[in-house]
């Protein structure tokens, strides 16, 4: 069955508590100096065929469900295939 | 005056925003997210708690209720609501209110008895107020920093609908202090102090009068039933 893809950042210029808490504890643990972003990976996977018009409809539901567009942004939105799935 | 008091799966605050409508002097009428009914309330209350464990984003889920599509309508139509903590988080989600309510900048849950001026006293929900009235009530959330875009920011202080600010400390990172908003009526508001929990002497925080005796959250009730018995 085929499964699609959506990733979902903070919006850039807003701050993200969360990424901010664990570049505290890489920096404390010695592990590096980085700026940290969290996001989210949200993986949907359906009986049918993968064509165009799931797909928009895959888009419409990431922009008005998965996300919402005052604070977090849609960064990638792909279709699974078989070498990702075994990697 | 009847005024419909919403419950989600994980609402906390439904109760006590009930006994608040009563102790303003309404009818407090329980509703329930899964039902296309409003009870033929006058007003609504969409209270606090943790909606769907505050899954995929605070009051994202709940915002997609079947009720809220009847919510939308009697909004659209100039019924008082008011969205308390996760139902203010719920009317931003719904796309009833501006903007959007993140992670606390500092990244951990905060409760206080926090220090609130009315700048919008000709809402639905603070017409009892005198604007630039300051108020204390508690304030308990992980996610309750008000954001929006620049334009919306200046919009809602353009447009007065910036009905209250945080005064003292910001508990919260939210932009301008902003603790609660209003749409372009007036009649919905959502905050994310709750009034509720300062509506009884006893219950309320502490004043220099007494302890427990702070009972400033009252008046958004009692200003709705104002709202309505003036309408």
């Amino acid at each position: 069955m085929p499964t699609i893809v959506v990733d979902v950042m903070p919006k850039a210029e807003l701050l993200d508590p969360q990424g901010k808490a664990i570049a505290g504890a890489l920096a404390r643990t010695g592990r590096g100096a980085f700026d940290v972003r969290q996001g989210k990976r949200f993986e949907l996977t359906t009986e049918g065929p993968v064509d165009d018009e799931l797909l928009a409809s895959v888009r419409a539901i990431a922009e008005d469900v998965l996300s919402n567009g005052v604070i977090e942004d849609v960064v990638g939105l792909r279709v699974l295939d078989d070498a990702d799935r075994e990697a | 005056m009847r005024i419909g008091v919403i419950t989600f799966p994980g609402s906390l605050d439904d109760r006590d925003a009930r006994r608040a409508v009563r102790a303003a002097g309404a009818e407090a009428v329980a509703l329930w997210h899964g039902d296309h009914e409003l009870g033929g309330v006058d007003a609504l209350v969409l209270p606090g708690g943790f909606s769907y464990g505050d899954y995929l984003r605070c009051g994202a889920i709940a915002s997609l209720s079947p009720i809220m599509s009847e919510v939308a309508d009697a909004a659209g139509k100039g019924m008082p609501v008011l969205g308390i903590c996760n139902g203010f988080q719920m009317l931003t989600e719904a796309g009833l209110l501006p903007g959007g309510l993140i992670r606390n900048d500092h990244g951990t849950f905060i409760r206080r008895d926090q220090r609130l001026r009315v700048e919008n006293a000709g809402t639905a929900w603070t017409n009892g107020f005198a604007a630039g009235e300051e108020i204390v009530i508690p304030l308990k959330n992980g996610e309750g920093e008000y954001v929006a875009s620049a334009e919306t920011i200046q919009r809602l202080e353009d447009e007065g609908r910036v009905v209250v600010r945080y005064l003292g400390v910001n508990p919260n990172g939210s932009i301008n202090d902003i603790a609660g908003v209003c749409n372009e009526r007036g009649n919905v508001v959502g905050l994310m102090p709750h009034p509720e929990h300062a509506t009884e002497p006893g219950f309320g925080p502490d004043t220099d009068a007494a302890m427990r005796s702070g009972v400033d959250g009252l008046t958004f009730f009692t200003s709705a039933i104002a709202a309505l018995t003036a309408a």
